[in-house]
């Protein structure tokens, strides 16, 4: 059994003034080992709660979830986590930052060296590696944190829209360093994001999930990510299947929203 | 009244160098580098900057309101001093059979400091003898006594006359003017009058400047602290009482953070622990430390141990509460993060929460060390063997004001010295507060 499996998970969150939130509902993934998903849905879907559960930071209430056959319990170093900002250690360099799971693991920074300054080559921080972390700019960290992810080996690489903070231009650069970064390495990627767009160019499969409760509601078998490895992607936006999966989803999503505001103002 | 004259004249300067230096140096008022271009200024905090112009006035204004109104001896222009000198005035009494006679009384008025003040070979000043006077003749003779300055005497000018006082003779005139009992009479040097009971009165004239008892001139202040230097005072020199109390600060601070950072901890990490300290934390946190003072003095005497005591719990529930609010102030995406990456809870209190914690551990230490340093000064002025609080409160029994005021300079100076000290270390250690 290789991959990971999301086995009929449901998360529910007990509130303080003893109502709840179902977060997840009855959740089923098979993910291949090397595939890249991308994850859209409006705010508050669950998204978050579904990667929180696949790290092991969660226990989801309902439903389990396996990794090449073991099941999530906790979290592990075969699960790498890239968040959206403020993760780095401010108070480590640069290096010691991506090598940070080595060290953790006792191995020594000599045999840790060689692959932590491939990493950061790969990244193109090579010359920033004395450096602190807060005197990167947002884009630059964000390679930091793909890089210290990287150096743990894991096999699979949660991101919580590990693009969100940054502009849009920076933006862009990243994508494609994601790409070749999972053509490269062939770990399979879970990447959460806002942006439709970002979605399609990164979903080698793209799930749009819907709330209350957090469901899957479509998912969708996508070209794009193939033909952005090494291309510049604004070639793949001309694609004509680009645009009209693009208008789609931003049709299904803005409905959503639309029904979420109707129910807010019904019970208001 | 000199209160006030202090005020106005503050004030005065504040307005007054602010007109004056932004005419002539119109340079120095403007806005520097990207400040320069902003338009809004006013209200946009980050556009003041302190004026050092106006820091260097400020103080120089303090210190020339100090020698204005003291009796210094530095040549910088200064209030009305009082009379000192010698003055002379005269009495008419009139006799039971209504025949009067004039007599003269000579007053010096002496430094009232006279006593504290050295000649060059170190023999402390003596009150100056009275003016010599030739008595005279006629039913009232000339008198002659000496005064201080800020003093007020009462003269008994019958002492020496042929009748006395209850014998019916009456000062009815002073330096020719009729007077009643209760009156008074304004002479450039002072005030002569008579009181109730018809018995002159002489006060020399006081001036705006204030008594050395009150205020002491800066010079005065200056020698008296290199003499607490080289002779010391109460057996131990100004250097030896404050190393002691500072030396009660650092242990008490020191103890404080050894037990109170680890508390900190822990009850940021465990609920037991939180559940357990919380309730005392809690009740001892607004306990201000002075109100420990009379426990702390019975339970231990008035030594070092009941001083570094008081320290050690003022010190500690500022620690605590520090080292808690670092553990939950550490973003819970680094701990997810550090996990993800194979970190144990070991590793990450380690490499995490401690390093992500410092900069919380190092504003409570700015906090402990200051609210340590006033505990140190209070505990000693209410009981101590040695110290710079001690010192002042002896001083003060003796009404030395000058060492009173050099203690106080040297506790703000440390206390000053002590949070700059924190702030470089923690500049050094921390170097990313503040920067994410
Ligand atoms: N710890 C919690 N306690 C209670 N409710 C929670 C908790 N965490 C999440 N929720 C609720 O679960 C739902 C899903 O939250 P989640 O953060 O997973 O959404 P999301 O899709 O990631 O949203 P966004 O796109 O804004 O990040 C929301 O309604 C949220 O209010
Ligand atoms: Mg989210």
């Amino acid at each position: 059994m290789s991959g990971l499996l999301i086995n009929d998970i449901s998360m529910r969150f007990d509130l303080p003034n003893g109502g709840h939130v179902q977060a997840l509902k009855n959740v089923s993934l098979d993910i291949k080992s090397g595939e890249l998903m991308s994850v859209l849905g409006p705010s508050g879907c669950g998204k978050t709660t579904l990667l929180n559960i696949v790290a092991g930071f969660l226990a989801p209430t309902e439903g389990e979830i396996t990794l090449n056959g073991d099941r999530v319990v906790g979290p592990s170093p075969e699960r790498g986590m890239v968040f959206q900002q403020g993760a780095l250690f401010e108070w480590m360099s640069v290096r010691d930052n991506v090598s940070f799971g080595p060290d953790m693991k006792g191995m020594s920074r000599k045999e840790s060296a060689a692959n932590v300054d491939h990493l950061l080559e790969v990244v193109g921080l090579q010359d920033f590696k004395e450096k602190a972390v807060y005197e990167l700019s947002g884009g630059m960290q964000q390679r930091v944190a793909l890089a210290r992810c990287l150096a743990n080996e894991p096999d699979v690489i949660l991101m919580d829209e590990p693009l969100g903070a940054l502009d849009a231009l920076t933006r862009e650069k990243m994508q494609s360093l994601v790409l070749d970064l999972w053509k490269e390495t062939g770990k399979t990627i879970i990447l959460i994001t806002h942006s439709v767009e970002e979605a399609l160019l990164l979903g080698e499969r793209l799930l749009v999930m819907a709330p209350r409760p957090g469901r899957v509601h479509k998912e969708y078998r996508l070209p794009f990510a193939d033909l952005g490895v090494g291309n510049d992607l604004r070639e793949v936006k001309k694609h004509p299947e680009y645009n009209s999966t693009r208008e789609e989803i931003l049709e299904m999503i803005w409905n959503m929203e639309e029904e979420i505001m109707g129910r807010a103002e019904e019970n208001a | 009244m000199s209160g006030f004259m202090i005020l106005v004249l503050y004030l005065v300067a504040f307005f007054g160098s602010y007109l004056i230096a932004s005419n002539l140096l119109r340079g120095l008022f403007e806005s520097k580098g990207f400040n320069k271009l902003k338009t809004v200024t006013f209200g946009d905090e980050s556009a003041v900057v302190a004026n050092r112009l106006a820091s260097v006035i400020s103080v120089v204004t303090v210190f020339w309101l100090w020698v204005a109104f003291t009796n210094s001896t530095i040549p910088l222009p200064k209030m009305p001093g009082p009379y000192q000198g010698d003055v002379e005035f005269t009495y008419t009494l009139t006799l039971p059979d209504g025949t009067t006679d004039d007599a003269t009384v000579a007053v010096r008025v002496y430094r009232e400091d006279i006593q504290q003040t050295r000649d060059a070979d170190g023999n402390p000043g003596r009150i100056p003898e009275a003016p010599e006077i030739d008595e005279g003749d006629g039913a009232a003779l000339n008198d002659s006594l000496t005064v201080a300055r800020y003093g007020f005497k009462v003269i008994n000018v019958w002492q020496n006359d042929a009748v006395a006082k209850r014998d019916g003779s009456v000062v009815t005139h002073l330096n020719g003017r009729p007077v009643e009992p209760g009156d008074k009479i304004t002479i450039p040097e002072g005030e002569i009058g008579l009181t109730d009971k018809g018995t002159p009165t002489f006060e020399p004239k006081t001036g705006f400047r204030m008594a050395r008892l009150y205020l002491p001139a800066p010079e005065v202040v200056l020698e008296r602290f290199f003499r607490l230097n080289e002779e010391g005072y109460q057996n131990f020199t100004l250097w030896e009482h404050t190393w002691i109390s500072l030396q009660r600060v650092l242990l008490g601070f020191f103890f404080g953070a050894l037990l109170g950072i680890p508390i900190g901890y822990a009850m940021g990490l465990t609920n037991w622990s939180r559940g357990w300290f919380d309730p005392i934390v809690e009740f001892m946190r607004p306990v201000p430390p002075l109100a420990l003072i009379p426990l702390m003095i019975i339970w231990f005497g008035i030594g070092e141990l009941s001083k570094v005591i008081l320290l050690f719990l003022a010190a500690l529930w500022i620690m605590i509460i520090a080292a808690r609010a670092g553990v939950s102030g550490v973003a819970i995406t680094k701990v997810h993060a550090a996990y993800s990456l194979g970190a144990s809870k070991m590793q990450i209190l380690w490499k995490v929460i401690i390093p992500n914690s410092l900069p919380e551990i190092f504003t409570g230490a700015r906090v402990a060390m200051g609210v340590c340093w006033g505990t140190v000064v209070a505990a000693e002025l209410v009981a101590a063997e040695r110290g710079i609080g001690m010192m002042i409160m002896v001083a003060s029994k003796f009404q030395l004001t000058d060492i009173i005021i050099v203690g106080i300079i040297v506790i703000g100076i440390i206390g000053f010295l002590i949070d700059m000290g924190i702030r470089r270390l923690e500049g050094w250690l921390v170097p990313w507060k503040g920067k994410v």
